[in-house]
């Protein structure tokens, strides 16, 4: 099966993942749940680390790759933060 | 100290479950920040195994980044007001999109100095880069909005969705011309096309519509995750893309159920643009039968009550008065009154704003009760108090069949014995319709803003009653 092809199948069959988990999700937290996917979209870095960790020195590729590593960093720091923030004040009545 | 591709990849699976995981755990407030932590976990171990992984060979420009983004990172995360988590979750959408952009043009350009592209990489680059750039400039737009930095009403002009359509059909074409004769201008066209159908796409929605609009760029950011993954053949980026973006989707479809409208319907709807809009009949008849009522007359009412429901709504998150809520139903507690907050679920300006911003106050999450479950409960509470939500009350949408909210599920304070509207205004809601219920007899209007009035309530409350 060429590569393409499998991604694809890991593609769909996340798809389903992501139905199910994310309907068990309780609404109450759907602002911690868009800021934790936020963090986790931050997974792009690991493009931007493969673009810009090229070895070869002073490309164009390599000052994108830069950007978006900074970008992306900003997500995954900010995100789980943010999220861990929120979710600490989530408290029953008698902690 | 290099790992081997294999290693790698075993590393990744790890790394998705751990995020899977993650998410799971917000199943329950209980096991969230556990869920959080998990995810953390899961990103470090894929940042990790990429790094030792033998395509990364240089680390000068990766340290500097991922050093710098961690600062401001921080720093955003720990500095913003829970009010405008909004706009924060805005801004880090975009960042998502353009990282994404960035990707693809840095992929293209290290596989085109090594000889090494092909027509699918291309395609599949295309796509990233038109997902990107939709994310990214759809995202600051939501930005601009949520900030005040422009006006939250809907733009909209003749042959908008027309113009829309006809970019979009353009960005797909250039993309497959690109793919075909790696065409430079048709990559760079495509590539600013995308930026401006971002733009274009989210202008015509209205504020009120915020909650749908978050959700949507949201689910973008993990398609454009996606799309990068297919490019590099990085199956965990696939995986990941995919489970941001389908949660980004089921929270705009909750969004627009709970409006009873269609996506496509948000999409191109411009809701809310009628500034003030005709006011129907039956509002206009009952115009003259607005009751208002002082901070004594809601507080006689309320300690002697059973139970009060305070339905939270924007007004409230505007006006901060969560924290002085917080102390009104403490001082209610002790007279022995339950109380529990209503939430609507497009209450705010992204799904779930109230629970956070009632958390922030330390209201506990089990006096905090979503609408399904409070509905019944209207009928038997004594009193209903609204704060600084208007159209989640408004009974129109179940009895007034020309109305624009006509279907939308509401909260059912119409029910209850006594309701008190806190107001700034007579102003309707953000969709423009009048309120049949500030009309009902038992319904009473307290002007002022929303804190004030219950920081004197709870003053009052203080004072030992009656």
């Amino acid at each position: 099966m060429p590569d393409t092809l499998v991604a694809l199948y890991i593609f769909v069959l996340s798809c389903f993942i992501g139905y199910w988990v994310i309907w068990g999700v309780t609404p109450s937290l759907h602002t911690p749940l868009v800021a934790l996917t936020n963090a986790i979209s931050g997974i792009i870095i690991v493009g931007a680390l493969l673009v810009t960790g090229l070895d070869a020195v002073g490309t164009a590729a390599e000052l994108f790759g830069f950007i978006a590593v900074l970008l992306a960093s900003i997500n995954v720091f900010g995100g789980f933060l943010v999220t861990n923030r929120m979710l600490a004040m989530f408290k029953k009545k008698d902690k | 100290m290099e790992i081997s591709a294999n290693t790698q990849a075993v590393a990744y699976l790890i790394s998705a479950i751990l995020f899977i995981l993650a998410l799971k755990g917000l199943t329950h407030p209980a096991s969230a920040r556990r869920g959080n932590y998990l995810g953390i976990a899961g990103m470090a171990i894929a940042i990790i195994a990429t790094l030792l992984g033998s395509e990364v060979q240089s680390y000068g420009f990766i340290i500097a980044g991922v050093a710098a983004g961690a600062v401001i990172g921080t720093v955003l995360a720990s500095r913003v007001q829970m009010t405008a988590m909004p706009q924060l979750v805005a801004a880090l959408h975009s960042f998502v999109g353009m990282a994404a952009v960035l990707v693809a043009i840095g992929t293209y350009l290290n596989h085109d100095a090594a000889g090494t592209l092909n027509p699918v990489m291309m395609g599949e680059l295309s796509a990233g880069i038109i997902i990107g750039a939709i994310t990214f400039s759809g995202s600051v737009v939501a930005f601009a909005k949520l900030q005040g930095l422009v006006s939250g009403a809907p733009v909209k002009f003749k042959g908008q969705h027309m113009l829309n359509a006809a970019m979009a059909v353009a960005t797909v074409l250039l993309g497959i011309h690109f793919g075909m004769t790696e065409s430079m201008t048709s990559l760079v066209l495509m590539t600013l096309i995308a930026f401006v159908l971002g733009f274009t796409l989210i202008i015509p929605i209205g504020g009120a519509d915020m909650p749908v609009i978050i959700s949507m760029l949201n689910s973008y950011s993990g398609w454009a995750a996606a799309a990068t993954g297919f490019t590099l053949g990085n199956l965990l980026l696939i995986i990941v893309g995919a489970l941001v973006g389908f949660s980004g989707a089921i929270l705009s479809f909750i969004m627009c159920r709970a409006m009873n409208r269609s996506i496509i319907n948000v999409v191109f709807g411009g809701f809310g643009s009628e500034s003030g809009g005709e006011v129907s009949a039956a509002g206009q008849a009952a115009q003259k039968g607005v009751k208002s009522a002082s901070v004594d007359d809601a507080i006689y009412w309320m300690e002697d009550a059973n139970k009060v429901i305070i339905v939270p709504g924007y007004g409230m998150a505007v006006a901060q008065a969560q924290h002085a809520l917080k102390e009104m139903m403490e001082l209610l507690e002790k007279h022995d009154v339950s109380v529990k907050f209503a939430i609507h679920p497009v209450a705010g300006r992204m799904p779930g704003h109230m629970n956070v911003l009632l958390a922030e106050a330390d209201i506990p999450y089990d006096h905090v009760v979503e609408m399904d479950e409070i509905n019944s409960e209207f009928p038997t509470a004594d009193v209903t108090l609204v704060v600084g939500a208007n159209d989640v009350v408004n009974p129109a949408a179940k009895s007034d069949s020309s109305s624009p909210i006509y279907g939308m599920p509401i909260l059912e304070a119409a029910k209850s014995r006594q309701i008190y509207f806190l107001k700034r205004s007579m102003n309707p809601g953000y969709s423009g319709v009048d309120n049949l219920l500030f009309y009902q007899d038992n319904t009473s209007l307290i002007f002022g803003d929303a804190k004030d009035t219950i920081e004197g309530m709870v003053t009052a409350l203080k004072g030992g009653g009656h």
